[in-house]
C-alpha cells in the first residue's frame, strides 16, 4: 500500500429531504455524527429513508435543508461530480458497467481524476490483489463472466480505487447467497482493519449490522434515529419497542457473537495434571485432598488432553489413556457463542486455551448466563 | 433466474446465433448469384432498341449508384436526427415530450411513402436527390427513434446510478454508458430503417430523384419485361445487401461483454 487515506468524520446536521408534491418529507431533520475510521450501519425497514439519507452524503440526492460536512468541509463546496469522485460508492449487485472489463471498471474513478496510464494500471493491480482477485486471470474479464461474489469484490475494488477517505455502501452484499455474503463481510472487516476508512453502510439485515458495525443507527420513519449506539448496547438494551422488534428474537444469542471469551470471567481453578509427570495414584491423592471429582490431564506443553473422574484412577496405570478425551475446546479469541456451543457439546464445561493451545481455564454455562445478566443490568442502569 | 430457464435461454440463443452466422455468409452469396444470373440473361438475350437503351452497363450502374446515394443520404439523415432526438426525449427534463415526438414519427411512417414524397414535392416545388431523400427519411425515421428510446430506457438503472455515484457527469454517463449499451438496439432499428429506405427509394423517380425505380417504370410503361425484371431484381438485391450490411454492423459494433 503506497498511499492510504484513512477516514474522516462525517456530520449531518438537521438534514431533511422534501420531494416536491409529497406532503411528508422523505427524511426529516436528521442529525448524526459518523466518527472517523468507523463503520456505521444505517439499518431500518425498507422505505424508511436510510438510502436517501446515505445518498445525500454524496449528493446523488440534494438535501432540501441542513448541512453535511465531510472531514469538516461542507459537501456543497464542490460540484456534485467532483465531490463523488472523492467518495467511494458501492451498491447492490455491484452496478458494474457490463461493457467494461474488470480492469476498466476499477479504473473508472482514477480515470476521471486524470491519473496517468501507468499509475492507473498499477493501482488496478493493487486493488485486485486487495480484494483477492488474481489480476492475470480476471483483469480482462467482463462482469457477465464473474460470479455474484466476484462481481461484488470488483464493486468494492472500484469504490476503493482512488483511495477515498469515505465509503458509502448501499446493501452491497444484498444479492448474493448467504455463504458468499458471510465471506464478503469477513473480507470487508479484514480490509477495514487495514484501511480504516469511514464507512456508511446501509442494510435492512440487523444481523449484518451487528456483525459489521462499530455503531448502528436504527432508523424509523422518515429516517428518525430511534437509537444510535454500539451493537452491544442496542442488543442489551433496545431504546424502545420498535427497536426491540427490529432487533428481533434471539437478541441474547446475537449478543453472544459480540463477546469474546477473554472478556468474561472464566474459571482457572480446574485441577490439572501433566500426564508424563504424575502417576494415577498421586493424582488421586491430590484430588481427594482437594475434594475434586474431576481433573484435567495436560500434555508436556500444557495442552488439554483428557478429563478424568476420580473413580477412573483406581484401576489406571498411566494418565495417558484414562477418562475421556477433551472434545471441543475454545480459545480466548472465540466468541461466547462458540463457547456456548462447546459447553453444550462437552456437557457442562469447555476448556479454554490460550494463544498456543495451552490450558488457561474452563468456562461453564453459568459464566455465560451471568455475563448476559450483567450486560442487561448495566444497560438498564445507564 | 433458475438454472433450467437459463439453460434453455442459452441454447435458443446459441441456435439463433449460429443461424445468424450462416446468414452472414449465405445472404450476400445468394444475392450475387441471383443478380448475376438475371444480368447474364438480360445481356445475352436478343434485346430490341428500346430494351438495349436501358440494359447497358452504364445505365444500370448509374441507376444503382443513384439508388444507393439516396439510401446513404437517408441513413445519414435518420441517424443524425433520430438518435439525438431519442437521446433528448430520454433526458428526465424532456421525458414529457416523448409521446409527442413518437406520435409525429408514427404519422410519418403511417402515411403512404408515395404520398409523403409527392406532398413534399408539391409543398416545396423542389425535385432531385434531396426532394427524394428528405421525405423518405421522415418515412423511415421511426424504427431508429423508437429503438434509441427503448435502448436507453432499458439500461439497468443501477448501472446509471453507479456511473453517477462514481463521479461521472450526466454527459459522461450518456456517452460512456447509456449510448454504448443502447447501440445494439439502435443498430437493429437502423437496419430496419435502411431496408425501408432502399424499398422506398424506388419511388424517388417520381420527383426526379433517379434510382432503380426508373427502370421498373420504363419497363412497365413501354411493356418491356426484361427492363422491368432487371430493375426489380437489382432493387431487391440492393435491399438484401443493405440488410446484410446492417447485420454486419450489429455483429461488429455491439459493445463487448454483453453475451
Amino acid at each position: 500500500m503506497a498511499e492510504n487515506a484513512s477516514g474522516v468524520e462525517i456530520r449531518l446536521e438537521n438534514v431533511s429531504k422534501h420531494y416536491p408534491g409529497s406532503r411528508e418529507p422523505a427524511v426529516a431533520d436528521v442529525t448524526l455524527t459518523i466518527p472517523a475510521g468507523k463503520i456505521v450501519i444505517l439499518v431500518g425497514p425498507s422505505g424508511c429513508g436510510k438510502t436517501t439519507t446515505m445518498r445525500m452524503i454524496n449528493r446523488l440526492i440534494e438535501p432540501s435543508s441542513g448541512t453535511i460536512t465531510i472531514g469538516g468541509e461542507d459537501n456543497l463546496k464542490l460540484n456534485g461530480d467532483e465531490l463523488r469522485r472523492g467518495i467511494g460508492y458501492a451498491i447492490q449487485q455491484a452496478g458494474l458497467f457490463p461493457h467494461f472489463t474488470v480492469a476498466q471498471n476499477i479504473a473508472v474513478v482514477p480515470g476521471l481524476l486524470g491519473w496517468d496510464r501507468r499509475r492507473i494500471d498499477a493501482r488496478v493491480e493493487e486493488m485486485m490483489d486487495l480484494v483477492g482477485l488474481d489480476p492475470a486471470e480476471f483483469r480482462g474479464r467482463y462482469p457477465r463472466q464473474l460470479s455474484g461474489g466476484q462481481q461484488q469484490r470488483v464493486g468494492v475494488a472500484r469504490a476503493l480505487a482512488a483511495d477515498p477517505p469515505v465509503l458509502l455502501m448501499d446493501e452491497p452484499f444484498g444479492a448474493v447467497d448467504p455463504i458468499t455474503r458471510g465471506n464478503l463481510q469477513d473480507e470487508l472487516l479484514r480490509l477495514q482493519a487495514e484501511l480504516r476508512k469511514t464507512i456508511v453502510f446501509v442494510t435492512h439485515d440487523f444481523d449484518e449490522a451487528v456483525k459489521l458495525g462499530d455503531k448502528i443507527a436504527v432508523l424509523g420513519d422518515r429516517s428518525a434515529i430511534l437509537q444510535y449506539d454500539t451493537p452491544e448496547a442496542i442488543l442489551a438494551n433496545p431504546a424502545d419497542d420498535t427497536v426491540a422488534g427490529f432487533v428481533g428474537a434471539g437478541a441474547s444469542l446475537k449478543q453472544l457473537t459480540l463477546l469474546r471469551v477473554r472478556d468474561v470471567d472464566y474459571h482457572d481453578n480446574a485441577l490439572t495434571a501433566v500426564s508424563e509427570q504424575e502417576s494415577p495414584a498421586e493424582l488421586r491423592g491430590r484430588m481427594t485432598e482437594a475434594g475434586r471429582t474431576y481433573a484435567l490431564v495436560l500434555d508436556a506443553r500444557r495442552r488439554p488432553l483428557r478429563w478424568v473422574h476420580v473413580r477412573d484412577l483406581s484401576t489406571a496405570t498411566s494418565l495417558r489413556n484414562v477418562g475421556r478425551p477433551v472434545g471441543d475446546s475454545v480459545s480466548t479469541q472465540s466468541t461466547l457463542q462458540d463457547a456456548l456451543e462447546a459447553i453444550l457439546v462437552e456437557g457442562g464445561n469447555a476448556v479454554v486455551t490460550g494463544a498456543h493451545g495451552e490450558y488457561v481455564g474452563t468456562i461453564d454455562i453459568t459464566t455465560v448466563t451471568d455475563t448476559i445478566q450483567q450486560l442487561r443490568e448495566t444497560g438498564n442502569a445507564s | 433466474m433458475s438454472t433450467p430457464t437459463e439453460i434453455t435461454g442459452f441454447s435458443t440463443e446459441s441456435g439463433s446465433r449460429r443461424a445468424d452466422r450462416v446468414r452472414l455468409f449465405a445472404q450476400p452469396a445468394a444475392v450475387l448469384v441471383i443478380v448475376g444470373i438475371v444480368l447474364a440473361w438480360a445481356f445475352t438475350r436478343d434485346n430490341d432498341a428500346i430494351e438495349a437503351q436501358s440494359i447497358q452497363a452504364g445505365v444500370l450502374l448509374t441507376k444503382t449508384w443513384e439508388h444507393l446515394l439516396i439510401t446513404v443520404v437517408v441513413a445519414a439523415i435518420v441517424v443524425g436526427v433520430a438518435v439525438p432526438l431519442g437521446v433528448l426525449v430520454t433526458r428526465p427534463w424532456a421525458r414529457r415530450a416523448a409521446p409527442l415526438i413518437i406520435a409525429l414519427a408514427n404519422i410519418g411512417q403511417a402515411a403512404p411513402a408515395l404520398g409523403v414524397l409527392v406532398l413534399y414535392f408539391l409543398w416545396t416545388g423542389q425535385d432531385g436527390l434531396w426532394a427524394a431523400a428528405l421525405p423518405i427519411a421522415l418515412y423511415s425515421l421511426l424504427p431508429v427513434l423508437r429503438n434509441t428510446i427503448t435502448g436507453i430506457d432499458s439500461v439497468d438503472p443501477a448501472v446509471i446510478d453507479a456511473g453517477r455515484g462514481t463521479g461521472m457527469s450526466a454527459r459522461g454517463v450518456l456517452l460512456r454508458i447509456e449510448l454504448p449499451l443502447a447501440v445494439p438496439l439502435i443498430l437493429a432499428g437502423l437496419r430496419t430503417s435502411l431496408v425501408l429506405a432502399v424499398g422506398t427509394a424506388t419511388l424517388a423517380f417520381f420527383v426526379n430523384g433517379g434510382g432503380l425505380g426508373e427502370l421498373v417504370d420504363t419497363g412497365y410503361k413501354l411493356n418491356r419485361v426484361p427492363v422491368l425484371v432487371v430493375g426489380a431484381v437489382l432493387a431487391a438485391g440492393l435491399a438484401l445487401l443493405v440488410d446484410w450490411l446492417g447485420a454486419l454492423l450489429e455483429e461488429y459494433l455491439a459493445p463487448k461483454g454483453m453475451s
